[in-house]
């Protein structure tokens, strides 16, 4: 296959199209509108489903109620109507439902704006919802690396029965780059013996619940949720690092504004600054293993987001004591510039750098 | 009168025994839907939607496959059941704080699409569930945990008759309010419910019924004092009939 020009929304509507899913339940919202549109295009050719919804709260149960019967459905939304999903999300959770879906984040709070943004990190990656739990989120830098995360987080959400969240921002969403689909082969899932579909065969009715009255009941079902969210902290961890082997100095940022530091870190190293950046692939689970790698070298750590500062704080666990964690952010729409993330990372390596 | 025995097993539920009170007619209605799933023999093709309130654990109750709902959003999942499954029964069981309050615009929606469903609504005029709190279908006078002096219209508003509202809608195909205070009237229940089902055997859309039916717990009065209750001061509010058949139109 060769490569094809789109814009981010669309290649993430594409992407799981070519990950198997046929049902789309959304509403429209800015700067995600792309996304439903192209679905509402594209399903039926594949003999699949679009439904616009009369709201984000309807979409995502009408999420819940596609995937009861075992089938791979998705919706996607930005901010505003996030918010208002997260009981789905905690209800699909609860019932140990797979499901796909996007938050093309854009400034908040409230109505914001429509710009790009990295502000609902707290919520995609803390729960969100009511109840103990943890979503595995993606966070793609790249078009192309929205191809293949949108197959990962697919196949995740079958292999733990869980929801997962891909996390763009709106200039992500809106960017065009060539990109290139792959014929990936299918791992081997688990069959989805669980599913309602009405045709029980076996005789006894499936049930799909997240409600358990009884105290012990619900006890053992969270702390088999919480297994299984220990072995997806312990398997699902996905980062980029790069020059960490011998940095003084690292930054830590995901999505688009990674590349804008990466650009960054190259001037700095190109003025001698010994820079690193790691990428953080996976939000959450948030990637461990870098920040172990570097610490005992590392002077300081630079958190870099289009947020007043949200993953700077599971840096920090990460980092835990070794070094101190700056942070560089703009949040409302302001995406901060290559050469402000320099400045950022000379002040803190101090000294003459010119 | 020669009549079947009111508590004769059927297979259309579980063995389960329900929670609920004495006098409460959540059981009788879940009976009549189990009776006729079963008298259609489509104990195996069929999905419920249990909604929350009292009614929330009817997915042990039900003996097809069951999911369970967050409150007011079952018919929103029951579309996304029925358009991924689009041969099998689909219903949702409901009561009014669940459909005609938080989960108002669900319902709606739902009829409007002419979502191929049926939706299985329990108006008791109260929440049962969390105390006895008013719903929106409370009468006016009526004394809840949460109007201790009885609804009065200018503070809190006027019932809201779920089934005139929704056959105003082109999507909504049969809509029909039927009442459990008597055996009389579970039997036209029981018709009403299988011509719900039927309709939606032949993908003629949306069928809603909506079912009268007591709280004796939450009204605060004995079980026969509640089906007096919903004859003398429910009916005439809520009026019983057929207020949407376009099964007829159809054919
Ligand atoms: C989002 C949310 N809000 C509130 C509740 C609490 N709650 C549970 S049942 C219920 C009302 C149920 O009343 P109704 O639908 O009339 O059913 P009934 O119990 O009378 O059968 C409420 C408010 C909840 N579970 N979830
Ligand atoms: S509280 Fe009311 S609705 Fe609930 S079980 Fe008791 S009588 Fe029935």
């Amino acid at each position: 296959m060769s490569k094809i020009l789109m814009k981010g929304n669309e290649v993430i509507a594409e992407a799981a199209v070519k990950a198997g899913c046929k049902y789309f339940f959304g509403y429209p919202i800015t700067p995600q509108s792309e996304l439903v549109a192209y679905m509402a295009r594209r399903l039926p050719e594949v003999g699949g489903l679009f439904l616009q919804a009369e709201s984000e709260v309807a979409a995502v149960n009408m999420v819940y109620g596609a995937a009861a019967t075992g089938k791979r459905v998705m919706t996607s939304s930005s901010s505003p109507g996030f918010s208002l999903k997260q009981e789905g999300i905690s209800f699909l959770v609860g019932s140990e439902l797979p499901a796909f879906l996007v938050n093309v984040m854009r400034g908040g709070p409230g109505l914001g704006n429509i710009m790009p943004a990295q502000s609902d990190y707290f919520q995609i990656t803390k729960g969100g919802g009511h109840g103990d739990y943890f979503c595995p989120v993606y966070a793609p830098a790249s078009l192309q690396e929205i191809v293949d995360l949108t197959q990962v987080a697919f196949d995740t959400a079958d292999k733990y029965r869980t929801p997962v969240i891909m996390a763009a921002d709106g200039m992500l969403g809106q960017m065009m780059e060539p990109v290139e689909f792959f014929e990936t082969e299918a791992p081997e899932l688990p069959e989805k013996t669980w599913a309602a579909t009405g045709e029980r065969g076996d005789g006894g009715p499936k049930v799909v619940n997240s409600l358990h009255l009884d105290a012990g009941s619900l006890y053992q079902h969270n702390k088999h949720l919480n297994e299984k969210m220990e072995t997806m902290r312990e398997n699902e961890q996905r980062f980029e690092s790069q020059f960490t082997e011998d940095a003084d100095f690292v930054v830590v940022a995901y999505g688009t504004v990674s590349r804008i530091a990466m650009s960054a870190v190259k001037e700095a190293r190109a003025k001698g600054v010994k820079v690193g950046m790691i990428r953080p692939i996976t939000l959450w689970p948030f990637p461990q293993k870098p920040f172990e790698e570097t610490r005992e070298r590392a002077k300081a750590y630079i958190a870099v987001e289009m947020s007043a500062g949200q993953m700077i704080e599971d840096v920090r666990l990460a980092v835990n004591g070794h070094a101190p964690v700056e942070f560089y952010g703009k949040n409302g729409g302001i995406v901060p510039t290559s050469d402000e993330i320099l400045e950022k990372i000379l002040a803190v390596a101090g000294g003459d750098h010119k | 009168m020669s009549m079947k025995p009111v508590f004769e097993r059927t297979k259309g539920l579980t063995e389960a025994a329900t929670h609920y009170c004495p006098g409460c007619t959540h059981g009788m209605i879940h009976r009549l839907v189990g009776e006729v799933l079963d008298e259609m023999n489509i104990l195996e093709d069929t999905i419920g939607v249990a909604s929350v309130g009292c009614s929330v654990l009817a997915y042990e109750y039900f003996n097809v496959d069951m999911v369970q709902a967050a409150h007011g959003r079952a018919p929103a999942v029951a579309t996304g059941i029925k358009r991924v499954e689009p041969t099998k029964f689909v219903f949702t069981y409901q009561g009014d704080g669940d459909l005609a309050s938080i989960g108002i615009a669900e319902a709606i929606h739902a009829a409007a699409r002419g979502e191929n469903i049926t939706v299985i609504f329990a108006n008791n005029c109260i929440y049962g569930m969390t105390g006895g709190q008013m719903a929106p279908t409370s009468l006016i006078g009526q004394k809840t945990a949460t109007t201790p002096f009885g609804r009065d219209a200018k503070v809190q508003g006027s019932p809201i008759r779920i089934s005139e509202m929704l056959a105003t809608l082109e999507g909504a195909t049969y809509i029909e309010r039927v009442s459990a205070h008597d055996v009389m009237h579970l039997q036209k229940a029981k018709k009403a419910i299988r011509k719900a089902f039927e309709v939606q055997k032949t993908g003629g859309g949306f069928s809603l019924i909506e079912v009268l039916s007591t709280c004796p717990t939450g009204w605060g009065i004995d079980a026969n004092e509640a089906l007096e209750w919903i004859k003398s001061d429910m009916i005439p509010v809520y009026p019983l009939g057929v207020f949407k058949d376009s099964t007829k139109e159809m054919k």
